[in-house]
């Protein structure tokens, strides 16, 4: 047990550090000179060597992988290119602002998307099944843009309840912002809710057809008490890793509704240093963004190994290879 | 399995409407030279923002353009880059995850290790330096949104072609002393080819939203370029004169990817691979 947990543990060291590599050097082996390519064609050659000096381009590309690596654990990203403020700083405003629409986001998104799922499991074939499997269709095939967009035309625009921008930048404070998080959040509740309201439907139908369910309903337990005391407890357990792969994803990336509503989050400094080709802001962007991914994937992991005991000792070696894959199905074919 | 593949001709209501909606569109963007009324690019700025009349049908945009004539032709973009991307992603996932589930052992992890961390990048940072470096041609975007989705398929194929290579006749081409390649090609691929088909339609429905959220955001076609979702990037703040000009692109697109995510459930039904299961990746 203990070791298991460790050598998950282990692995997830060993992606999270294999995703930095690739991301500085996906970043610093772009072609052409990054110096260059920041100063624009009419850059002067002074100002070009004043930057290759600024950022290190002269020494060797492995040093300053390794001098990068070694203050990012520290947490300090140096400083950004365009602005000069220190990256972590910049960094953690915007995180902890991306936050505050994901975290409520993903506390109601679980919750509703669950109990839809069961409700829509437990009651297969009924008008309930197909509205909600028809709407969770529906959610999972409009692009969160056009969620956000659609909206904004009706919360904002025809019934004026919510602001449909946040007019104030990164320096918002929580108080500012809180009037605004409302719509995002719901853009992000539709955008993450569909996936899991499908895995959780199909999870609960597997569940009812059990052995023991069947059992429970052959002795003479209730059908409600069946369904919320044997069923749903098990069938929450596959859709565990849908869960955390939608969590990861909200939290590196809410690109596209934070840039709908100007909300100076993570993904808005995402887009604006794409813009200003400001590498130091990106390459920690995607470190954290890995490091959230990682860390999610193995507390999803985690949770479903203290959960489940079967999977402590049953499925061992299947499970450390497939490390963080929601599950594959390949069994049910 | 080439039995199973005949059977597609017994398919639920729900995936011929998909296959249909599908169809629709891919006619409609192969036809709109034909169908378009107007030039989608042309300008007429004393008609600029006009409602719905016989003249356009759908109004124009702010700088008097036809909007029935954009959404007509503002699928070809998303819908080709789609089609190679969906293509190359599929077909190069599969080798690799066919390569990692066969030599299995040190192989297997490393590539997998790989591909956990390229997972672990989210996509649309990916996607937009590689676009911000590279330029938005077709091909940077087909290869960058491939790479994107390599590590998600090559880790679904992976799983589904273990337990194809534990079956008997793969132990007997071995035995023959049949080389690798030969065996994942003749034995292990046809065997999980209904795999990578349903992996391909659900891939196609991410890579026209990724497609189109690119274009969104301004790093896909370039303007005056009809795109759906640039339609909708352009038109949005002009949303109360003229909605249609974003409503118009928006059912176009839910159209296109509601009719994928049918088509996909349908096929995943049809050769028992349970789609919804599996979420987002």
């Amino acid at each position: 047990m203990l070791r298991m947990i460790s050598t998950r543990v282990a692995t997830s060291v060993v992606t999270l550090f294999l995703a930095a590599f690739f991301v500085f050097f996906a970043v610093q082996a772009l072609p052409g000179d990054v110096a260059e390519q920041l100063l624009g064609q009419n850059a002067t050659d002074e100002a070009v060597a004043t930057l290759r000096e600024q950022l290190g381009l002269d020494t060797n590309v492995w040093v300053r992988f390794v001098e990068w690596l070694g203050n990012a654990v520290t947490g300090d990203f140096g400083t950004s290119l365009v602005s000069g403020a220190s990256v972590s700083s910049t960094l953690w405003t915007a995180f902890s602002h991306s936050l505050l629409i994901a975290v409520p986001a993903i506390v109601v998104g679980i919750t509703v998307s669950l109990l839809l799922g069961i409700l829509a499991g437990a009651r297969r074939g009924t008008t309930t099944d197909s509205s909600v499997s028809v709407l969770s269709l529906i959610a999972m095939s409009i692009p969160e843009f056009v969620v956000a967009t659609l909206l904004v035309l009706v919360l904002a625009i025809a019934i004026p309840v919510f602001p449909s921008v946040v007019l104030e930048g990164p320096d918002a404070t929580f108080g500012d912002l809180l009037p605004a998080i409302v719509l995002p959040c719901i853009t992000l509740v539709v955008a993450m809710g569909a996936y899991i309201i499908r895995a959780m439907r199909s999870s609960t139908i597997d569940g009812l057809a059990t052995e023991y369910a069947t059992t429970a309903t052959l002795k003479g337990v209730p059908r409600r008490r069946v369904l919320w005391r044997h069923v749903a407890p098990t069938a929450v357990l596959p859709v565990l890793p849908v869960v955390s792969i939608n969590v990861a994803w909200l939290l590196g990336g809410v690109v596209v509704v934070e840039s709908v509503f100007n909300y100076p989050g993570l993904g808005k400094l995402m887009i604006d240093s794409v813009s200003t080709r400001d590498l130091p802001v990106l390459q920690a962007i995607a470190v954290l963004s890995a490091v959230v991914y990682v860390t999610v994937n193995l507390l999803a992991d985690l949770l479903a190994l203290a959960a489940d005991p079967r999977q402590r000792t049953l499925h061992q070696p299947r499970r450390r290879r497939s490390s963080a894959t929601p599950v594959p199905q390949e069994d049910i074919r | 399995m080439i039995t199973r593949l005949r059977g597609l001709g017994q398919l639920t209501p729900g995936t011929r409407i998909g296959l249909a909606f599908v169809g629709f569109t891919v006619l409609v963007a192969l036809l709109a030279p034909w169908l378009a009324p107007y030039d989608p690019v042309a300008t007429d700025a004393e008609n600029a923002l006009a409602g719905a009349s016989w003249s356009h049908w759908l109004g124009t945009d702010q700088y008097g353009r036809d909007i029935l004539s954009r959404t007509i032709e503002g699928g070809r973009f998303a819908l080709l880059v789609s089609l190679l991307a969906t293509t190359t992603a599929v077909v190069v996932g599969t080798l690799i995850g066919s390569v990692a589930a066969y030599y299995g052992r040190w192989v297997d992890g490393a590539i997998t290790r790989v591909l956990d961390a390229v997972l672990a990048v989210p996509s649309v940072l990916a996607l937009l330096l590689i676009v911000s470096v590279f330029g938005n041609s077709v091909p940077v975007l087909v290869i960058a949104i491939a790479v994107v989705y390599v590590p998600a398929v090559a880790r679904v194929v992976r799983g589904a072609a273990r337990p194809v290579l534990a079956s008997g006749y793969v132990t007997a081409a071995k035995a023959r002393g049949e080389r690798s390649l030969p065996i994942i090609g003749r034995e292990v691929l046809p065997n999980i080819l209904d795999t990578v088909l349903v992996e391909f339609a659900m891939r196609a429905s991410w890579v026209v939203l990724l497609v189109s959220t690119l274009s969104f955001l301004g790093f896909g076609v370039n303007p005056p370029t009809p795109d759906w979702g640039l339609m909708i990037q352009e038109n949005r703040t002009a949303l109360t004169v003229a909605p249609a000009g974003t409503i118009a692109p928006i059912v176009a697109l839910s159209l296109l990817v509601v009719g994928l995510n049918l088509a996909a459930d349908g096929l995943g039904k049809h050769f028992g691979v349970d789609r919804a299961r599996r979420g987002v990746l």
